[in-house]
């Protein structure tokens, strides 16, 4: 396996379009990072942004949630309530001090097996970029990285 | 942990343990899982086949196994053959799950290390959940034997007849004063050139004198309340300003009547009609219908020719009429409520409603029609000038990425239809201008190439523009039409007298609030979603609510009937079963918990939440309740716990799938 870092990216998906589409996407035989693992929801608006705390907690660098394109929801509009709570956890993931850029909203219809491996794909490449996160050691990394040097104004 | 848990490794022949190493990832099972509860992992061949199921079944009798995880293909392929196995075995269904190793890992990469891994990882999470899975039983909910099927048109007529002739109960909606739809506007069906009238009147007569049917003419569906198996459905019948208990249909009313309309529905605006009519002579039922907008009477308040004239004791006009309300209940709903032509006005180069001559297909069919507004003959705007020369356009508005991109199917054989037409009754020469001929089904081909051999002209290509402005000589006083004819190269400019547009069909132009009301989604062409494209097309996702017809997509008269039937079928099956198992995903509410704060109320788009004004809680109905979990995901009391997808689930599920990545074994991914 070679050196370079190999993030863990957890991605959430509807069982309707997005699940399908990764179930395409692995009939047709694309490939694309293996680095990515699936949680079936039964729809994206059953994203609890606490799923996403909790996947960094755990040690995942990254997350995608994916969900039917807006106006196909299986459940009529449930998808437009995903596409607000991602808005709002991306903020506070700000806040929190996580690059952003580490979680990602893509609309896959089941029909888009190519779209979420591409989308798979340009995301694990993001992450990587960005480094590992880390999570579960932050707390012991950032101590001793503050003791080894002064805090200085945030550039 | 006290669950007993098997795991269950496929190697599907070797499209898994071509890239994964399943014994290394059953032996990594048994042991580093040995303390989440796995006492048994095993790797085998095709864990589907029926060997592999009985080892399923085995270890649950044997080991006394309480939850199952078998790593295969998706869920969506085999979960239901693992879960009948578990319950063959005594174990609930529900406390199987099956995680997918071969769509979602062996098939993705051929990283042989890396897709061991992430199939331990994939395994580790499967494992983590199904230790909460809980004991699920299917809802069971009785069903209304009467059918509720909304448009009147081929599909719904169809759909009707088919109950009906079952011996069920059929209410029929349609939102026009006569069922018939679109086929009643037309003149010859392609490719049998059969008349329309004289294969769809019959039918209509079935439907109006069918026991079985209860027509609701120049209604509309108000509201749906309820769920499958168990609708309430409000009709509004709209005031029809006559007495159909009294009125024969003789036609002096309208014969009497003063006011002269154009009609924009039944002639497509090429004919008119009166202010009490009915749409066409054979219209079922055959009561007329007064259009208050234009009539005399409800205008001045003067007039009442119809009322003065008609023969009936008591009389059969009543302009004191108001809508009625009525409330049916019904099990099952079939939507055909068909399509709207594309209006080609949208497309300005092609100048339609400004060029008298340029006719839409509906105008055309009009025209054609021995009925219709020139009594069959093909004859320019002006009403008497037989045409030297027409031009028929296909795919205006369809393959277009400016208006719709799907093909509408049915243009190419319509504007063939309409080419055969022409050289049957007049003289002129019939130029088509074309992408592509898509002559797919059963004598289409074979029509196609009568046509050609009739002597009509194709010219392949999109038209550019449609004109009036004569550039050369030989074009005054003609249409001109300027294509690119792309199997010789070279621009064309031909003078035609008259243009035909094979416009495309599109969904209804209220097809997204109806399907809201009946709680079913369109696609991003704005037809209604299907269950499954392939599979399933005439159900939807809602259940209960079926589609037949062009609601789900652009399809011909054939492939219409088919569906009208097969919803038909599909709902007679519900209805002889007496009662239906609801998959058991489903929300509720924790009443101790929940706070009356409201905000799930409105989260539902399927009224599932209500609120108890009286106690302050919210509760979930489960037999409206769909299970996406948006409520759920919401609660900020965190009462509402969704089955089968609950939080601890989840989260046991990352937990799970992470295990990898915490601790001394944090890895290589």
């Amino acid at each position: 396996m070679s050196e370079q870092f190999e993030p863990t990216i957890i991605g959430f998906t509807c069982n309707w379009c997005s699940y399908r589409a990764a179930d395409l996407a692995g009939t047709a035989r694309l490939k694309y990072p293996p680095n990515i693992r699936l949680i079936r929801l039964m729809c994206s608006g059953r994203l609890d942004p606490t799923f996403v705390m909790k996947a960094f907690a755990n040690g995942a660098d990254g997350v995608m949630i994916t969900g039917c394109h807006p106006g196909e929801c299986h459940y009529l509009e449930q998808n437009y309530k995903a596409l607000r709570r991602y808005q709002l956890l991306r903020r506070t993931l700000a806040d929190f001090g996580i690059e952003p850029e580490r979680i990602k909203l893509v609309w896959a219809s089941a029909s888009e097996g190519v779209k979420f491996a591409a989308e798979t794909t340009k995301l694990v490449e993001e992450v990587r970029a960005l480094g590992p996160l880390d999570w579960p050691n932050y707390e012991s990394n950032e101590y001793s990285r503050l003791q080894a040097e002064p805090v200085k104004e945030a550039a | 942990m006290s669950e007993k848990i098997g795991v269950y490794v496929c190697h599907c022949g070797t499209n898994i343990a071509g890239t994964v190493d399943v014994e290394q990832v059953a032996n990594w099972a048994a042991g580093r899982l040995k303390e989440r509860g796995v006492v048994i992992a095993r790797d085998y061949k095709f864990m589907c086949s029926s060997l592999g199921q009985e080892l399923v079944e085995k270890d649950i009798k044997e080991l006394g196994l309480t939850r199952v995880v078998v790593a295969a293909c998706s869920p969506h392929l085999h979960e239901r053959t693992f879960r009948t196995a578990c319950q063959r075995a005594g174990l609930n269904p529900y406390l199987c799950e099956l995680v997918s190793i071969r769509e979602q890992v062996s098939w993705v990469t051929t990283d042989k290390e890396a897709a061991t891994t992430k199939a331990e990882a994939v395994i580790s999470g499967g494992v983590e959940r199904v230790a909460l899975n809980e004991s699920l039983e299917p809802l069971i909910v009785p069903v209304e034997a009467d059918t509720l099927v909304v448009g009147g048109g081929i599909a719904g007529i169809q759909a009707s007849l088919e109950i009906a002739d079952a011996g069920f109960q059929v209410h029929l909606v349609e939102r026009e004063p006569s069922i018939g739809g679109h086929m009643a506007q037309f003149d010859k069906t392609f490719p049998t050139l059969d008349c329309a009238a004289c294969i769809l009147t019959p039918k209509m007569v079935d439907v109006g004198g069918h026991p079985n049917i209860t027509m609701h003419t120049w209604s509309e569906v108000e509201k749906v309340d309820g769920f499958v198996g168990n609708f309430t459905v409000t009709i509004r019948k709209k005031a029809r300003y006559v007495n159909t208990d009294s009125c024969t249909g003789c036609g002096i009313c309208w014969e009497k009547c003063p006011k002269k309309v154009v009609d924009n529905v039944y002639e497509a605006g090429l004919g008119t009609r009166k202010a009490v009519y009915t749409p066409f002579p054979q219209a079922v039922p055959k009561y007329p219908v007064i259009d208050v907008e234009n009539c005399i009477y409800f205008k001045t308040g003067k007039c009442k020719a119809c009322q003065i004239f008609c023969p009936t004791e008591p009389n059969s006009i009543d302009f004191e009429q108001k809508d009625e309300l009525i409330e049916i209940n019904v099990g099952n709903i079939i939507l055909a409520t068909g399509y709207d032509l594309f209006d080609p006005h949208r497309i300005p180069q092609y100048n339609y409603g400004k060029l008298d001559n340029v006719f839409t297909s509906l105008e055309f069919e009009r025209m054609c029609n021995a009925s219709g507004p020139t009594s069959g003959k093909i004859v320019l705007r002006d009403g008497k000038t037989p045409p030297k020369a027409v031009g028929i356009i296909h795919c205006v508005g369809s393959r277009d990425k400016n208006y719709n991109e799907y093909c509408s199917s049915i243009c190419c054989m319509q504007s063939l239809k309409f080419a055969h037409l022409v050289m049957e009754r007049t003289d002129a020469e019939v130029y088509n201008f074309y992408i592509d001929i898509r002559a797919a089904f059963k004598g289409y081909e074979e029509f196609y190439q009568r046509i050609l051999e009739e002597g009509g002209h194709f010219v392949r290509g999109k038209v550019a523009e449609v004109t009036d402005a004569a550039r050369f000589p030989g074009e005054e006083g003609k249409l001109i039409v300027q294509v690119e004819d792309t199997l010789i190269g070279k621009q064309r400019r031909i003078p035609l007298d008259m243009v035909v547009l094979s416009a495309a069909i599109e969904p209804r132009y209220d097809a997204k609030e109806v399907g809201k009301q009946f709680g079913i989604a369109c696609g991003a062409s704005g037809w209604y979603i299907e269950r499954h494209p392939k599979l399933d097309p005439v159900a939807t996702m809602t259940d209960g609510i079926f589609i037949a017809g062009c609601v789900q997509g652009p399809k011909d008269i054939p492939a219409t009937v088919s569906q009208g039937a097969a919803a038909a079928a599909r709902v007679l099956g519900r209805i002889q079963q007496g009662e239906i198992a609801l998959e058991p995903i489903r929300a509720s509410i924790n009443e101790t918990q929940c706070s009356g704060c409201r905000i799930c109320n409105d989260l539902c788009p399927f009224n599932a939440i209500l609120f108890h004004e009286d106690e302050m809680v919210s509760e979930i109905n489960p037999a409206l309740c769909q299970g996406c979990g948006t409520c759920v995901a919401a609660c900020p009391a965190g009462a509402i716990s969704g089955t089968g997808f609950s939080n601890e689930q989840i989260l046991a599920q990352i937990e799970g799938l992470l295990l990898l990545n915490v601790g001394p074994e944090k890895v290589k991914a």
